[in-house]
């Protein structure tokens, strides 16, 4: 609703078009209370928001604050033409585009990606400023300072909130995505939070990537395979955290959890990813997870297969913790000895000292080799890095493990 | 380019004993018309008018309490446009919506009083 009203109002005027979906609501709850839930509350909604509009536009008129100048708009300046104009805003299928216009206005590469975020739960999942802040444990005031920041940007270069064109769909796409894909890790990996997985917001990552596919212009290939992606990660939430909130690793998760149905879900997408001729990391970290998801043991897992998705995935990007994730692989696949080499190899990144994950396989690796005073450093040193709480406590208990 | 002024007049009789539906569709023909001109930039604006008013006459003393011309004469609405001559005014004038309740609509020129 705030991407239609902000579509009518332009992005300079989000204010309005906020409080023009709070006197919505409120006016709902005040006549709900007394006449009870009309038989479709949405309509009702959207049409007390159309009136609302109407009015407003009346009134700014003859101001300044809209910017008439652009022809759609300029209809409503006049009574002749203002109701069907104003009709035609809340169609449905422009609805909908909006939402997604409304989207990728706001993954402006410009806009840093957690002003992204924070805009996208504020203005289109519907997230009080409250929530937001504990999304990202941090104080409102903070993420009113961020809202106001991206507000500003809009403001000063009047953003346009639309789908992209076809031939520049594929870029733009692809940093709504990366927006989507920090959004569901920050709930799948909470870095901020005392909570290891926050479920509310991979249900809104999830619910954001499915409005992609929703519609035809964005059903692109990499879209589906994030869907598969993040659908194969949140099959395995209920097994990766125990009953007193610790960490569970991949290796002693109860398979019995893993959600079948999204799996299976998560694999018909992937399916679908299969078409054009671009293979994304979001295809090859999903064709990961779903060896993971459907090896029936942690023994049984095809690392060979995994190792080579591994390897396509270095040459798209030689990200440092690809090259991580790999060591794990080789790790399971030809022991300690041989990945010790293999990390030798990434020991001058940058961003290694100072991440906790190569602390903690190094820890790893020289548990596995009988090295325990090594091991114990290096998962201290993992143990300092982290800001999460039940990482901690599972570094903590892999030490508790080697002393007794 | 010039502006034009066009006055619509009559049709109110018909606009009132209309059908909701048969109104609604008019008024799309109204939205598709001027979206037309707004889209190639020759809309300035324009509002239909209330058939109730005053009508002041001998130098503002005389005070009558509605429109001067009744029915056919009686103006129902304005819209300003740009257009390159009065014949291309005219072009456009021809495709006023208004014309299906039998309204007129004259066309006039913004004098330029310099």
């Amino acid at each position: 609703m705030v991407a239609v009203l902000i579509k009518i109002f332009g992005t300079e005027n989000i204010e309005i078009a906020e409080d023009v979906v709070q006197d919505a609501l409120v006016s709902a709850l005040e006549t709900w209370k007394f006449r009870g839930v009309p038989d479709n509350p949405k309509a009702w909604l959207y049409r007390t928001a159309r009136n609302k509009a109407i009015d407003i536009i009346r009134r700014k008129k003859h101001s300044k604050t809209i910017d008439f100048s652009d022809p759609e708009r300029k209809l409503l300046t006049s009574e002749y033409t203002l109701a069907s104009t104003m009709d035609n805003f809340w169609k449905e299928q422009h609805i909908k585009d909006d939402f997604l216009g409304m989207m990728y206005a706001c993954c402006h590469p410009d806009i840093s990606s957690e002003n992204q975020v924070t805009f996208i739960l504020k203005s289109l999942c519907g997230f009080s400023t409250k929530e937001v802040a504990r999304s990202f444990l941090t104080s409102e005031d903070t993420i009113s300072k961020r809202l106001y920041r991206t507000k500003e940007y809009f403001r000063k270069h009047k953003i346009r909130p639309r789908i992209p064109f076809p031939e520049e769909i594929n870029a733009k796409t692809k940093v709504v995505l990366s927006t989507i894909y920090l959004m569901f890790n920050e709930g799948y990996n909470s870095t901020h939070s005392d909570q290891l997985i926050r479920k509310d917001l991979l249900s809104q990552a999830l619910w954001l990537c499915k409005s992609l596919l929703d519609n035809e212009r964005t059903q692109l290939p990499e879209v589906y395979a994030l869907m598969a992606l993040m659908l194969f990660h949140t099959a395995r939430v209920d097994s990766r955290i125990s009953d007193d909130g610790e960490l569970i690793l991949l290796s002693d998760q109860d398979r019995s959890l893993w959600n079948q149905k999204i799996i299976s879900q998560g694999n018909n997408y992937l399916n679908q990813s299969a078409f054009g001729e671009s293979l994304s990391t979001y295809h090859l970290e999903a064709a990961i997870a779903y060896q993971h998801c459907t090896a029936s043991s942690y023994g049984t897992t095809n690392w060979k297969e995994i190792l080579s998705y591994y390897d396509l995935l270095l040459t798209i990007d030689n990200d440092p913790i690809v090259l991580l994730n790999r060591c794990l692989v080789i790790l399971e696949l030809n022991g300690p000895e041989e990945v010790l080499k293999t990390i030798e190899e990434i020991k001058g990144h940058k961003i290694m000292s100072k991440y906790y994950l190569y602390h903690a396989i190094l820890g790893e690796i020289h548990e596995r080799l009988m090295e325990p005073n090594k091991a114990i450093k290096y998962y201290q040193q993992a143990i300092e890095l982290t800001q999460s709480q039940p990482e901690k406590q599972l570094l903590q208990k892999k030490i508790g493990r080697i002393l007794n | 380019m010039k502006e034009f002024l066009m006055l619509i007049r009559g049709g109110q009789e018909k606009y009132n004993s209309v059908s909701p539906e048969d109104m609604q569709k008019h008024m799309e023909h109204w939205q598709q018309w001027m979206g037309g001109l707004a889209k190639e930039e020759k809309l300035v604006g324009g509002q239909p008018l209330m058939n109730e008013g005053n009508t002041m006459t001998e130098g503002g003393k005389k005070v009558t309490d509605r429109p001067f011309a009744e029915g056919k004469e009686l103006v129902g609405g304005y819209l300003l446009i740009k257009a390159n001559s009065l014949d291309e005014a005219t072009e456009i004038a021809k495709g006023c919506p208004s014309f299906e309740y039998d309204c007129s609509v004259e066309v006039r020129e913004i004098a330029p009083m310099a």
